[in-house]
């Protein structure tokens, strides 16, 4: 806990007043995204059932195919966080190179994302097949939008990493972008959980 | 913080193992086990939110300088209205569906119920 509020030898993204309130306030902003995603997940289970003349949740949901994608989106989390470890360490190769394999993985989460909705449409289950389906696609599209916008907000990252190297000012992007992406496993543990578990179950 | 220097973060592996145990548990607990529906409901949700501790506290470092206490406290606060939004929203809506579908509630439904 102290080595952090030391300004001259904790991690380089704590090291300015400036750094620091950056990191505080995107927490703030993350408390409100739980909210957001709440109202999302409230109107998912509302709906729960209301399927009308589409196929039921149960016969779509495969489970080998919700345990690859969260798989991938949990090691993603796991090697981001290796990555910032890296970067604490002071090594910019190893950040970057870790960094490209969290994106990676994230590509691959949406590859297998975009292939089940394509796949879901093709068995009579698209966004405007009934309100339950409305309310699926709805709250797992914002979470897979916000993957795409995670992805493609560390590939500028790292553009500046390569222009500027490891500075207090491109360490703490990094570590924000970081919170995002961990941020994005926490809810899709939501997902996982009350959409494809219990889509299974009931 | 002697995690800083270390080579191999600890931490975050035994974070990682935890999440993909629990993550197994949650599949195994939801298709493997024959337990009644709610009572699966409410362990898979249990998982799930120890889960997104090991993201807050082992991935994220939440509580790490001297930010910690509002950083967790606006997190808990997140999740309290979460909370709040979701399990109201289930409550209130719960009224009207029990009246329509004559508290019918399986997933079968759709197929009995073609005309709505």
């Amino acid at each position: 806990m102290s080595a952090h509020t030391d300004t001259n030898t904790g991690p380089l993204e704590y090291r300015s007043k400036e750094g620091r309130m950056n990191i505080l306030g995107f927490w703030i902003f993350l408390g409100a995204e739980v909210v957001l995603f709440s109202t999302l997940f409230a109107t998912y289970a509302v709906l729960f059932g209301r399927t009308a003349d589409a196929p039921a949740p149960s016969e779509l949901f495969e489970m080998p195919m919700v345990l690859i994608m969260t798989f991938l989106l949990l090691t993603s989390s796991f090697t981001c966080g290796i990555a910032i470890h890296h970067m604490r360490r002071g090594s910019l190769k190893g950040l970057v190179v870790w960094l490209i394999v969290t994106l990676a993985l994230g590509l691959g989460f949406l590859g297998f994302e975009i292939y089940e909705f394509v796949h879901y449409a093709h068995e009579g289950a698209s966004l405007p097949s009934s309100a339950f389906w409305s309310a699926f696609f709805v709250l797992t599209g914002t979470h897979g939008l916000h993957v795409l916008l995670g992805i493609s907000w560390a590939v500028l990252i790292l553009i500046q990493l390569r222009q500027r190297g490891l500075t207090p000012v491109t360490s703490r992007k990094v570590f924000v972008v970081g919170l995002y992406w961990h941020f994005l496993d926490v809810i899709w543990i939501f997902i996982f959980t009350s959409v494809y578990l219990i889509g299974m179950v009931v | 913080m002697s995690e800083l220097t270390k080579r191999v973060p600890k931490q975050h592996i035994v974070g990682f193992i935890g999440s993909i145990v629990l993550t197994v548990l949650a599949a195994w607990t939801a298709v493997g086990s024959n337990l009644p529906v709610p009572w699966i409901i409410t362990a898979i949700m249990v998982l799930a939110v120890i889960q997104a501790f090991i993201q807050l506290f082992m991935f994220m470092h939440m509580t790490e300088t001297d930010s910690g206490k509002i950083q967790a406290g606006n997190m808990l606060y997140g999740f309290f209205i979460a909370v709040v939004i979701v399990a109201g929203s289930i409550w209130t809506m719960s009224f009207g569906y029990t009246h329509d579908h004559g508290g019918n509630s399986d997933t079968e439904q759709h197929e009995e119920h073609m005309d709505h």
